[in-house]
């Protein structure tokens, strides 16, 4: 089937299985390898990206169910170019040590950014059940909150 | 400010947080092929029928394999780790073959190999297969497993022992006639996964023109990866390289030799001649991932009438799984941490390992540790219970005092040596524990004011020691690039530990540059070809001390060289901020990367004896582990009705001898302890008894998320390791290794009046509310009393006056005797006669809370008698009034028990005459006095 849809403000078009999930063709067919595939079953959020603006996981959705649609990668917080060597929300997990091997975070950075942008004074234990959906076995979670609660800061300041 | 020892950020971060971070699944290369296995269902069944031709035909299918096509490549894989040289050890070797040949051990064995063009279709050539089983029914339960009528988990093993091994000092049967008391349990703790969220994956690609082999791999260990490949492979090691790159978390399971996908994906490569990968969907990860943590222990704990440790006997048995591979490790780790920091004097400790059919049991963080450290907890909160002494006093006076150190244990550890303990320093550790967790307060206050609120608060305290930072060693090779950047390569791989940065530190304090200008380089064979890997807590300690030692090496060759470049004597040489020059000298001298150049001449010749570059390697192989220790502790609230469980302070006094970097540490000890708190209340794998699992999914099988865990605060104690030049001890697996004891003592803690005991790990609300059902807290009736009274005297003299033993005691109903025990707290006697009961006796408690002089005060009251108990919270407030001062008074007063029995509008009656009686004689006894 084909399906045209727009990654990081780039259009694409292409041929796909229907069954392909958006993961695998982010990954795959785009080479966008940002996105971490954590369950496949939609539960540890790994693979989250935008869709529209909103956080999905990509594991659960077909690439055919985008097309149209808008989808925003990890890739597409720093685009190339744009001289942002971290999106703000990045800077504050760097900052804050809010990753160990990192494999989560890209999941966790597209969930958090959409949450950040309608939820600009979230409290710490909002930003908690926000983050439960995503699911991170190296940091005990303490120092991700610490710099989502850092980036929401900055952002009010 | 010294780099090591501070909380520099991470060299790592933008990689990682740009998704521009290679991971082993990232890796896409022209050509490459997909695999996926064909996992069997059987836990334990003869394989009848194997057909793959329909397979073998799909479109888009390159190959199909199965155990007859591998041939003598199909052998059982290495034994990882050989049994330690204990004296009567028995250890029959059972490993994993790549792929089922007559029959399957535990769910999720391999069985047939699909190469296909895609995942997808070689997902559907998977559903092609057309397998056929004789079950044989699995071997599940590990007692069960022992009986004379189970199945046999290996049809050539008479039964299904895989080890028996004793291990023993003194003599625990004389001591034990010696013991006041002895408390003896039967303890169970179960398995749960790593997790890790990056499942395995392994790409290869066989370069026919170089003749060279490339493996990524999630490994822990590439460098003995690379050895076992190269050898199984028929290879030169130069031949083959493999790389872990970032890796997504380790915890233990990505360390196993081998999986079965590691040596079949490169040997597919090498056949296929293209480049093949194969990546780990979760639910394999749930049945072809190892897993930690079944055991059965029945142990005793001897001590004397003061609570001192006489004697330990512990018995338990260890599933090992389907195949025993990974060797003892765990065992052995169980029985020689159970010490802990205690002196043992007298130890018996026996283990039989067991196969089952159950996935491989291999490390997972803390590997072992969690089981000895539960027992010992335990049975010393059992006897804490049975002596009447205070849980953080008994631990302090059993442990090993400052001067003991080093001990030796006379225990063989899972190094092969004798587990000695290098150094420590306990007590301070258990104090800090106690004062930041509030310990002396919330057992006097915060506790017995929730019970009255209706809130079940429990406090644990519990101590721990870690083995770590074993050999058999590290290198690591350090080279000060042209550019001015230094190159630091090390065998070990990194699943997020930081080492990129901790490494990079070490070697920019030594070096005086810059940590960002100090790149790391870890788990690729090609930069780095000596190792063994990153477990037991050993990555900073072992192959931080080889970075060291290299860049202390570079640092003299930079003398060396500089001293000649600048024509003065190696001591007029400074190495400062990237740059060497002259002492004194007014010019800024040479880069380090200018030096580097002018180590590597183009014309003339490198002098006799040296060597071109900046660059150095060196090793570190310690002769034994160094001991880490430390004390967790916890306020956990349980609501007996849903049995829910919310952790509501965390605390931890570690020490890991000289920390590198705070802000890796703590982030190891937080991540620990989440992990242990899943182990303790979230996590368990659950299989049934034909030895399927039953959860294999994270919706089914729960790590906790960010609701479960608190934020953990923690104190660093320092205690250097002797026998490291940077006195570095191990943290990455303290966090998790307590947890399990220090929940269940909280947790009986919290519903204490329900009378249970927790022998098992992992809990989970369904088992707490089963342990607390049909142990409803005893019946209470509330009493309330309040009203005032005027004093005649100023109201600095009556508030002084309700502090003396005497008059506080006149001042309570039915009290007697009543003495100051220490400031704000009073013993004694109460008695009182209700109904049927004429004199009931009650040893009796009063603390005086929130003292506000001379204004007023709170009051907690505890009575425990055989006729029941009574509990009760008052407030005291004093006015300036007109004839003096006005005392106004609360009281909340629970009585329980058979006392209680009597019923409300007795007991309302008779507490009014008795407060109406207290009130007179108080008056009367401060009337005499003010």
């Amino acid at each position: 089937m084909r399906v045209g849809l727009s990654v990081n403000g780039v259009p694409h078009a292409r041929d796909v299985e229907p069954r392909l999930l958006l993961s695998d063709f982010l990954r795959q067919d785009l080479g966008l390898t940002g996105t971490h595939v954590g369950c496949e079953h939609g539960v540890c959020g790994a693979c989250t990206v935008m869709l529209d603006g909103d956080a999905v996981r990509a594991c659960i959705i077909l690439a055919v169910q985008v097309d149209g649609h808008e989808v925003t990668t990890v890739e597409g917080l720093t685009p190339a170019g744009s001289g942002v060597e971290l999106h703000p929300l990045q800077a504050a997990f760097k900052e804050a040590h809010g990753l160990q091997c990192g494999f989560c975070t890209p999941g966790i950075l597209m969930t958090m950014v959409p949450f950040l942008r309608d939820h600009p004074d979230a409290s710490e234990h909002e930003i908690r059940v926000a983050l439960s959906g995503n699911l991170c076995r190296c940091t005990g979670y303490a120092n991700i909150v610490t710099a989502i609660e850092l980036a929401r800061d900055a952002a009010r300041r | 400010m010294p780099l090591v020892g501070s909380s520099v950020r991470r060299n790592e971060d933008v990689r990682l947080l740009t998704g521009r971070a290679l991971f082993v699944d990232d890796v896409q290369l022209p050509g490459m092929l997909h695999v996926a296995f064909l996992r069997t269902d059987h836990a334990h069944a003869r394989l009848t029928r194997l057909d793959v031709s329909v397979a073998r035909q799909r479109a888009g299918v390159v190959a199909v394999y199965t155990a007859s096509d591998l041939g003598d490549y199909g052998q059982p894989g290495p034994l990882l780790v050989p049994p330690p040289p204990i004296d009567g050890l028995t250890f029959v070797t059972r490993t994993q073959v790549p792929l089922v040949r007559d029959k399957s051990r535990h769910v999720g064995e391999p069985v047939a190999m699909v190469v296909a063009e895609s995942r997808y279709v070689a997902e559907d050539a998977v559903d092609d297969i057309v397998a056929e089983w004789e079950p044989l029914g699995a071997v599940v339960d590990l007692e069960a497993a022992l009986e004379a009528r189970a199945p046999r988990v290996h049809d050539d093993l008479p039964d299904n022992v895989a080890a028996h091994v004793v291990q023993v000092i003194g003599d625990y049967e004389a001591a034990k006639r010696t013991a006041h008391t002895v408390i003896a349990r039967r303890f169970h703790y179960d398995r749960g996964i790593g997790g890790a969220i990056e499942n395995r994956a392994v790409v290869a690609q066989w370069d026919a023109r170089a003749e060279e082999l490339t493996v990524w791999d999630t490994t822990q260990a590439p460098i003995p990866i690379r050895n076992g490949l190269a050898a199984k492979l028929g290879l030169r090691e130069s031949q083959v390289r493999v790389v872990a790159p970032f890796v997504g978390g380790g915890f233990g399971p990505k360390i196993m030799m081998f999986y079965a996908e590691e040596v079949l994906v490169p040997w597919a490569a090498m056949r296929l001649g293209r480049p093949v990968k194969w990546t780990e969907d979760r639910r394999e990860n749930f049945t072809g991932t190892t897993q930690e943590r079944g055991q059965v222990h029945d142990a005793e704990l001897c001590v004397s009438a003061d609570g001192r440790i006489v004697a330990v006997k512990d018995v338990f048995l260890h599933d090992s799984g389907a195949y025993d591979s990974y060797g003892l490790t765990i065992p052995i780790n169980t029985q020689c941490t159970l010490l802990g920091p205690y002196v043992v004097p007298n130890y018996y400790s026996e283990f039989t390992a067991v196969f089952t059919n159950k996935t491989l049991v291999t490390p997972v963080r803390g590997a072992g540790r969690q089981h000895g450290v539960f027992v010992m907890e335990r049975l010393l909160d059992g006897a804490a219970r049975a002596l009447g002494i205070d849980r953080v006093e008994i631990r302090r006076r059993n442990y090993l005092a400052s001067g003991q150190f080093p001990h030796d244990h006379k225990v063989i550890y899972q190094d092969f040596q004798p587990l000695v303990y290098d150094s420590g320093d306990y007590g301070p550790a258990l104090d800090e524990a106690a004062r930041l967790i509030d310990y002396d307060r919330f057992k006097r206050e915060e506790q017995p004011k929730a019970l009255l609120a209706g809130r079940h608060l429990g406090i644990g305290v519990v101590s721990y020691i870690e083995g770590t930072g074993i050999g058999p060693y590290e290198g690591a090779r350090v080279a000060i690039d042209p550019s001015g950047q230094v190159r630091v390569a090390t065998g070990v791989g990194t699943q997020g530990q930081g080492h990129f940065t901790a490494f990079a530190q070490i070697v920019a304090q030594v070096l005086d540059v810059n940590v960002e200008d100090v790149s790391v380089c870890t788990g690729d064979t090609r930069e780095f070809n000596w190792g063994t890997g990153t477990f037991a807590s050993r990555g900073a300690v072992v192959a931080g001390s080889a970075c060291h030692a290299a860049a202390v090496a570079v640092r003299e060759r930079i003398l060396d060289v500089a001293s000649r470049v600048l024509a003065v004597p190696r001591e007029a040489v400074v190495v400062a901020g990237g740059r060497v020059r002259a002492a004194g000298a007014t010019d800024d001298g040479l880069t380090l990367g200018e030096l580097a150049r002018q180590a590597n001449p183009l014309r003339g010749a490198v002098r006799p004896g040296s060597a071109p570059g900046l660059e150095a390697t060196a090793y570190y192989g310690p002769d034994r582990g160094t001991t880490a220790s430390g004390v967790h502790a916890m306020v956990l609230e349980v609501d007996p009705e849903t049995a829910m469980v919310q952790v509501l302070r965390y605390v931890v006094v570690h020490d890991c001898g000289t920390l590198i970097n705070p802000m890796l540490v703590e982030g190891q000890v937080q991540g620990g302890v989440a992990h242990g708190i899943g182990n303790a209340f979230f996590e368990q794998l659950v299989y049934d008894e034909t030895g399927q699992l039953q959860n294999a999914t994270f919706m089914d099988y729960l790590i906790p998320t960010a609701t479960d865990v608190p934020a953990v605060r923690m104190a660093h104690r320092e205690t250097p390791a002797p026998n490291s030049p940077l006195g570095l001890k191990g943290v990455g697996e303290a966090g998790c290794i307590p947890t399990g004891a220090l929940f269940a003592q909280a947790l009986e803690d919290a519903v204490a009046e329900f009378g249970i005991e927790i022998t098992e790990i992992p809990l989970s609300p369904d088992k707490l509310a089963r342990l607390l059902t049909g142990r409803r807290a005893p019946k209470r009736n509330v009493v309330v009393v309040e009203g005032s009274f005027v004093f005649e005297g100023k109201r600095e003299a009556v508030y002084a006056l309700l502090h003396d033993a005497d008059v506080l005691g006149a001042s309570l109903p039915g009290a007697m005797r009543l003495a100051m025990t220490a400031d704000g707290r009073y013993e004694g006697l109460m008695k009182v006669g209700i109904g049927p009961v004429t004199a009931a006796e009650f040893t009796m408690g009063v603390t005086l809370t929130d003292r506000d002089p001379p204004r007023g005060y709170g009051m907690i009251v505890e009575g425990k008698g055989s006729f029941g108990f009574t509990r009760g919270l008052a407030t005291v407030q004093l006015l300036e009034h007109a004839r003096g001062t006005e005392m106004t008074y609360r009281a909340e007063v629970q009585v329980g028990g058979t006392i209680a029995a009597v019923g409300q509008r007795l007991l309302d009656s008779v507490s009014r005459r008795m407060t109406a009686q207290a009130l007179e004689s108080l008056h009367t006894a401060m009337r005499s006095r003010l």
